[in-house]
């Protein structure tokens, strides 16, 4: 059958590490996860750009606020990359806000966490952004071009992120007693939401298998999570800091550290809607798509305008129909 | 006249600082992503140009001041930005309309300033002038677009119009300190810089369909420490954390 | 009715030191002028230099990159090849 034969020179393609690109067949499964998991990574940027937003207004240095803006910043430039990978998916970017509006959409539950203090930029960038670029490595070799060619590059522009933010947290805990406590404080709060950030146990995550198979995924949630973990556990002695978990221990025989069980009831609530700012985040999203509306209209006015008026002005210069007129014929 | 000079400097810091400081507030909050990031860089480009100044305000006082004391150690009554960047945001209009004030003005001052005889300045204006450029081309074409496009936009452009027009003559009324640097040839006379000012915001607002109103009375007062109440709940919140933990790096 | 009359444009951007127009990405714009001023923003990191294109996406024209056997190679038996013949540029394959 002709179905299956596609199917099969699609599934070779993807085993050959062959780039799939959007004018080509794909399986309606697989363009339906590439949806969902794009967009999500997409909104999980432009949502996350609040909770750290929250604090550019009082950086403590002038150096800190301007990289603080520029990090932010970033983050809005990788969801726009994210939805234009995602609209070549045949999908507009105007659904996709609409999904994430009405909750049908997910985005990274991290980002449902409140930002109490300054350390915790330093935690966002060290922890979370951490987590983020261990998924985006793996992500630049994923089968779709448009999406991974965004991977390569958000990791561009990813590594200083993380940088900064372990920078932000080296200086708090070399700092005065409560600097130090600010930071430990920070880590303390962060550390467990940043390991759910890789999902569920691959054991609970039904559609990994496939989505391994379509080269959508690299590795397992919980490769990646281990990987994070031995990262981490190294780079928190130089800042001096404890992770909040008792069962942290290096394991000689597997040659990778041991780690506490996580909390899947708090990951399963926060991710049902019942974490501490979801409404607030969802809601800022919803105001400012909500404020904007008369913005976008009075400049698609304006555009329409001033077509109108150069199609005008081409009539009455010559006889030649502009390019609209004649496509309006 | 190193005093003079260092007041000079300050004004110029404080300026860019608050606008750039009220400008970031929008950031995750914009009406469109592409425009959050367009309106983000603009913060950007502000701040940083505030930081070029603090440091050679810095050097100058020669005190063991920094960028950041500046910045973060002084009250209210010891800032000089005019009373315009401290205004609140408002909706999309009223920023629009704040940045193309603004940024029209820094186009003007800038290209004089390049002929400081202070080298810092100087580089400082040159630099600046190019992001200011671009800043007056975007926010120029967005008083356009909201002034000619509906009938809602051009009813806040109005109001937005309303509410700022009185705060832009203080950009033109020189301080006793401005007066002396545009005499030493370190800085620029502002007076000069009124009719391109308003050649430049007539011309935009003839395309936008905007009225430049009549000029009553204008509002004054920031360059000499005395400002509006939105500064003081501006700089608790800036610099808190260099308040609440003295003496600390960050 | 709100991004829907914000077209999409495709962004092509030549570095300071580059050769020709790479594909960067894509954006939602009201107008063209809007639309290279978001790519300056999105795509350059305001790098000076810089060339900036911006088509709108309903603009471009593809061929479907499966048809790359048959639409670009001549038979295999060819005595002779171009190199310039069998080179897709990089916009091609990536729209």
């Amino acid at each position: 059958m002709e179905l299956q034969e596609t199917e099969i020179h699609f599934q070779k393609k993807v085993d050959e590490e062959i780039k799939i690109e959007p004018k080509d067949w794909m399986p309606d499964a697989y363009r339906k996860t590439l949806i969902r998991q794009i967009s999500q990574h997409a909104h999980s940027e432009i949502v996350g750009m609040l909770p750290e937003a929250n604090w550019i207004t009082r950086a403590p240095t002038l150096r800190r606020k301007a990289t603080l803006i520029a990090k932010v910043q970033d983050e809005a430039g990788h969801g726009l990359y994210l939805y234009a990978a995602t609209e070549t998916l045949n999908i507009t970017r105007d659904e996709l806000i609409a999904q994430l509006h009405s909750g049908k959409a997910k985005y990274s539950s991290i980002f449902n966490y409140p930002t109490l203090s300054w350390a915790d930029m330093g935690a966002i960038g060290w922890l979370v952004d951490g987590a983020a670029i261990i998924n985006q490595v793996a992500l630049c070799r994923t089968s779709y071009g448009p999406y991974a060619r965004a991977m390569v590059r958000i990791c561009k522009e990813e590594s200083f992120h993380q940088r900064q933010g372990f920078e932000i947290l080296l200086v708090l805990s070399k700092g005065s007693k409560e600097q130090k406590a600010m930071a430990q404080d920070a880590l303390n709060r962060w550390w467990w939401p940043s390991l759910m950030m890789f999902g569920p146990k691959d054991d609970e995550s039904p559609h990994s298998v496939q989505n391994i198979k379509w080269k959508i995924k690299r590795f397992t949630n919980d490769e990646l999570r281990q990987k994070f973990v031995d990262m981490c556990a190294e780079q928190v002695k130089v800042l001096g800091l404890t992770i909040p978990d008792k069962d942290l221990k290096w394991n000689e025989t597997t040659g990778h550290y041991d780690f506490g069980e996580i909390d899947w009831e708090e990951f399963k609530n926060v991710l049902a809607g019942n974490g501490p700012c979801n409404k607030e985040r969802l809601s800022a999203r919803v105001s400012a798509n909500e404020n904007g509306a008369w913005v976008r209209e009075a400049a698609a006015a304006y555009a329409e305008k001033k077509m109108k008026k150069e199609i005008t002005v081409q009539v009455s210069d010559t006889t030649v129909m502009s390019k609209e007129q004649m496509l309006a014929k | 006249m190193r005093d003079n000079i260092y007041n000079y400097v300050l004004q110029l810091a404080d300026n860019s600082l608050i606008m750039g400081h009220r400008l970031s507030e929008w950031t995750g909050h914009g009406p469109v992503l592409e425009q959050d990031i367009a309106i983000t860089n603009i913060a950007l480009d502000l701040v940083g140009q505030s930081r070029y100044f603090y440091q050679h305000a810095a050097l100058l006082k020669d005190d063991g001041s920094t960028e950041d004391s500046l910045a973060y150690l002084r009250d209210a009554n010891e800032f000089k930005n005019i009373l315009l960047v401290e205004l609140p945001n408002g909706d999309w209009a009223k920023t629009i309309l704040k940045i193309f004030f603004f940024s029209s003005y820094q186009y003007f001052f800038y290209k004089e300033l390049i002929h400081s005889l202070d080298k810092q300045l100087s580089a400082i204006a040159e630099k600046s002038l190019k992001e200011v450029t671009y800043h007056l081309r975007w926010s120029s074409e967005w008083v356009i677009r909201l002034g000619d496009g509906t009938d809602e936009s051009h009813l806040r452009m109005m109001n937005a119009l309303d509410e700022l027009w009185n705060f832009t003559g203080e950009m033109f009324i020189a301080a006793d300190y401005e007066l002396q640097a545009a005499n030493d040839k370190i800085g620029v006379d502002i007076s000069l810089l009124k009719d391109d000012w308003n050649k430049k915001v007539e011309a935009v607002f003839a395309e936008a369909t905007l009225v430049v109103p009549e000029t009553k009375w204008m509002q004054s007062g920031g360059k000499a420490g005395i400002h509006t109440e939105h500064l003081g709940y501006i700089l608790t919140e800036m610099q808190f954390l260099q308040r609440a933990y003295p003496d600390c790096e960050w | 009715m709100e991004q829907k009359d914000w077209p999409l444009w495709e962004v092509f951007i030549r570095s300071k030191q580059g050769l020709d127009h790479k594909h960067a990405g894509s954006l939602h714009a009201a107008d063209a002028a809007m639309a290279i001023e978001n790519a300056r923003d999105v795509y350059t990191r305001r790098m000076e230099g810089v060339s900036i294109w911006v088509v709108e996406s309903k603009n471009i024209h593809a061929s479907n990159p499966d048809d790359a056997a048959s639409f670009y190679e001549p038979a295999n038996d060819k005595a002779y090849r171009h190199p310039t013949f069998y080179h897709l540029p990089d916009e091609v394959k990536h729209i």
